[in-house]
């Protein structure tokens, strides 16, 4: 699917190579005009608008976003199957956080399903999304035209992975809404306990559960931009994805090898699961913040070195 | 060239000129130069942020132990960090069949029984939240990944919760105060330090050893030496917050060298009231909750204590010598050497006694079972000898007892 179909605010189809402006942002065309000029700080917000309506309409993200929904509603529908006769759920602690909870209280289904989603799915669909962003422009063809309009690589780069962290924040978030729809329907809701033992309210347990799913998004910064530089290094969108859907499950099976628990707490993965330290009361921090640096330093360097690729790669295609 | 056509386009025209290759490598300059920022600070502020003892006024050990001896503290929260190394064979799945037997036997089956949880302790790094406000609320977490145990003592209710099954233990208890606190396992380093400072006396050279910063406050460091040779017992270190007498860190280094057997101490204390609501608890609906006989808990803490065994001997059995290498001895009436009753008792046997090391002497044939601090000698006709001490001392010990 080539980026001059999928774009509405495309002016001309995609057999006019002639036209070079196929991405023109409302409020632009005088940018557009005169390709010498500086462009408005406006232009950046139209380009990024841009971005998100094509990421958010291609078919592909939609399927990935429909798979991250479907996945509260099966954990929601196994654990309410089995607590039929009135049983809890006893896995001897098996199974992922939160689960032998999500019958006293559905809000644990969030937790749960961000739990069981964020070592695979979530960074997998953000793995997807950022493969694609350079690559598959330049895969498709469309990347020349993109730097024909007054854009300059530093800011559309910016601007892709300003796209990526919104579909992080987006696959977070319908993941927990999902589980949230879900876990109303099939449980009881209330006054929640926390994994310390004190109870706090069901408002509290809401924005709780809110900040849960933004650091989940903020966890996924640096695959994001991970993928974003591997992006940079090809012009094939599907080995861009692959690469860094691979080196996601490397990466994975790399932090359950105890021989090498020296270098663990650098991978990107490593605190992924410290969003639960949220529930605890009062929150435990340390891994949180530890998280938090480590996705901000992987976004630096990632970030920095797609820069370096980007401004300095011969644009062929 | 059209698609060069932005604001980038003066930097990408200059590519026709030679210095273009060293212009892109350049860029290249900036992710390197972020790794090495963030590999400095990673580096170096846990180095900057450790250098300066603080300077506090002289102190002799005497003092210093009377000072730990009128520590008063009712009330703090904070995050123990707790390693321990004993340097037990790793038994895998064995183990974890082990503790959940014995955590069946003696409490029914409830993964939030106390006693079964305290075995983790046993090995690894664990950090451990504790909580208390004067001698009726005290509450220790045991943070794992994902989930937490929590055992809280209000007044006369004692709660043991696991977060990880939903499940709850209660028991009630009408003893208040030291009683029941003496009762709860030793977590914080003021538990460990008072086991430790037990076992001052004639055998042991106790001074002052410098200051040190623990948790961000100023702290004396209390260093004991057993004075005796045979025991297994390298040094203790223990650091007294300067203000409150109240030990911060704990650490047990073994004769024999390498990394410490146990080591607790407070990344994080504050001796502020902590809300009442820490201490409250209901069991959430659903949960599985066991309730334990009174008295049930007390039994269940005869088992083992982690930094205990070389300070005092074993409740049951006599001890035979003083100091650091006394040794506990007991009878387990068994004949056959290694415990049995039940049915898996054959195997394990023959895979325990692979692991120990056969020994002879006046008492008999028996086997040790060694670690890096403790050492256990089972001999063939039941008895028990246990202790901090080398090998050839605990063989020595059981000569004299028989």
């Amino acid at each position: 699917m080539s980026r001059a179909e999928t774009d509405p605010l495309s002016e001309k189809g995609p057999g006019s190579e002639a036209a070079p402006a196929p991405r023109a942002a409302p409020g632009a065309e005088a940018a557009v005009a005169s390709a010498v000029r500086r462009p408005s700080p406006l232009w950046t917000f139209g380009l990024l608008r841009s971005e998100l309506v094509t990421t958010v309409r291609r078919w592909r993200t939609l399927a990935l976003l429909g798979v991250l929904a479907v996945v509260p509603v099966l954990v929601g529908i196994a654990v309410k199957i089995e607590t039929r006769g009135g049983g809890s759920a006893d896995h001897g602690g098996q199974g992922p956080a939160f689960i032998s909870q999500i019958t006293n209280n559905g809000l644990f289904l969030v937790f749960t399903a961000l739990a069981a989603t964020l070592p695979f799915f979530l960074p997998m669909a953000v793995g997807v999304v950022a493969g694609d962003a350079i690559a598959g422009e330049a895969g498709a063809g469309t990347l020349r035209y993109l730097l024909v309009a007054p854009a300059g690589r530093t800011r559309l780069l910016l601007t892709k992975y300003a796209t990526v962290t919104a579909f992080c924040l987006l696959a977070t978030l319908v993941v927990a809404v999902s589980a949230l729809i879900v876990g109303a329907l099939l449980f009881p809701l209330g006054d929640l306990t926390t994994i310390s033992g004190t109870r706090i309210s069901f408002a509290e347990g809401l924005g709780r559960a809110l900040l849960i799913a933004l650091v989940v998004a903020l966890s996924l910064v640096g695959v994001a931009a991970l993928g974003l530089f591997v992006s940079t290094l090809t012009n094939s969108g599907i080995a861009a994805m692959a690469t860094t859907v691979g080196l996601l499950t490397t990466v994975q099976i790399l932090d359950q090898i105890p021989q090498l628990h020296a270098l663990q707490p650098y991978f990107f993965s490593h605190y992924w699961l410290s969003f639960a330290d949220l529930m605890r009361d009062p929150v435990y921090w340390d891994d949180l913040q530890k998280n938090l640096g480590l996705q901000a330093l992987y976004a630096a360097v990632f970030g920095t070195a797609a820069w370096a690729r980007f401004t300095a790669k011969d644009i062929s295609a | 060239m059209a698609p060069y056509e932005s604001d980038d386009a003066v930097d990408v025209a200059r590519d026709e000129n030679p210095h273009a290759g060293r212009r892109k490598a350049a860029r290249y300059a900036v992710p390197v130069a972020v790794v090495g920022v963030a590999a400095a600070t990673i580096g170096l502020v846990p180095a900057l942020a450790a250098s300066g003892d603080p300077d506090l006024p002289k102190i002799t050990a005497k003092q210093l132990i009377d000072k730990i001896a009128k520590s008063d503290v009712q009330q703090l929260s904070g995050t123990v960090k707790i390693s321990t190394d004993l340097g037990l064979p790793n038994l895998g799945g064995l183990e974890s069949s082990l503790g959940s037997g014995a955590g069946k036997g003696s409490g029914g089956g409830s993964s939030a029984d106390p006693q079964a949880k305290l075995t983790e302790l046993v090995s690894g790094t664990h950090t451990l939240r504790v909580a208390a406000d004067g001698p009726d609320k005290q509450k220790v977490s045991l943070l794992e990944s994902g989930s937490e145990y929590s055992l809280i003592h209000d007044g006369a209710n004692v709660w043991g919760y696991d977060s990880k099954t939903n499940s709850v233990t209660h028991s009630t208890s009408a003893e208040t105060g030291k009683d029941r606190r003496a009762e709860q396992p030793p977590v914080t380093p003021k538990d460990f330090a008072d086991q430790a400072l037990k076992a001052v006396d004639g055998t042991t050279s106790v001074t002052v050893d410098g200051t040190e910063q623990v948790a961000g406050r100023a702290a004396y460091k209390l260093l004991i030496k057993p004075r005796q040779s045979g025991t297994t017992v390298g040094a203790i270190s223990i650091a007294v917050d300067s203000k409150t007498g109240m030990p911060l860190k704990f650490t047990l280094t073994p004769k024999s060298g390498g990394a410490a057997v146990v080591d607790a101490g407070f990344t994080e204390v504050s001796f502020a009231r902590p809300a009442a609501s820490t201490f409250a608890f209901t069991p959430p609906k659903g949960a599985k909750v066991t309730e334990q006989k009174k008295g049930a808990a007390a039994r269940e803490h005869d088992g083992f204590k982690p930094g205990e065994g070389f300070a005092q001997g074993h409740d049951k059995g006599t001890v035979i010598g003083k100091g650091w290498t006394s040794v506990a001895t007991f009878d387990t009436g068994a004949r056959g050497g290694l415990p049995s009753g039940g049915s898996k008792a054959g195997d394990l046997s023959g895979f325990l006694g692979s692991l120990g090391d056969k020994v002879s002497g006046k008492f008999g044939k028996g086997t040790v079972f060694s670690t890096r601090l403790v050492n256990v000698l089972m001999t063939d006709n039941g008895k028990v000898y246990a202790g901090a001490v080398t090998k050839d001392a605990l063989v020595k010990a059981a000569n004299e007892g028989k």
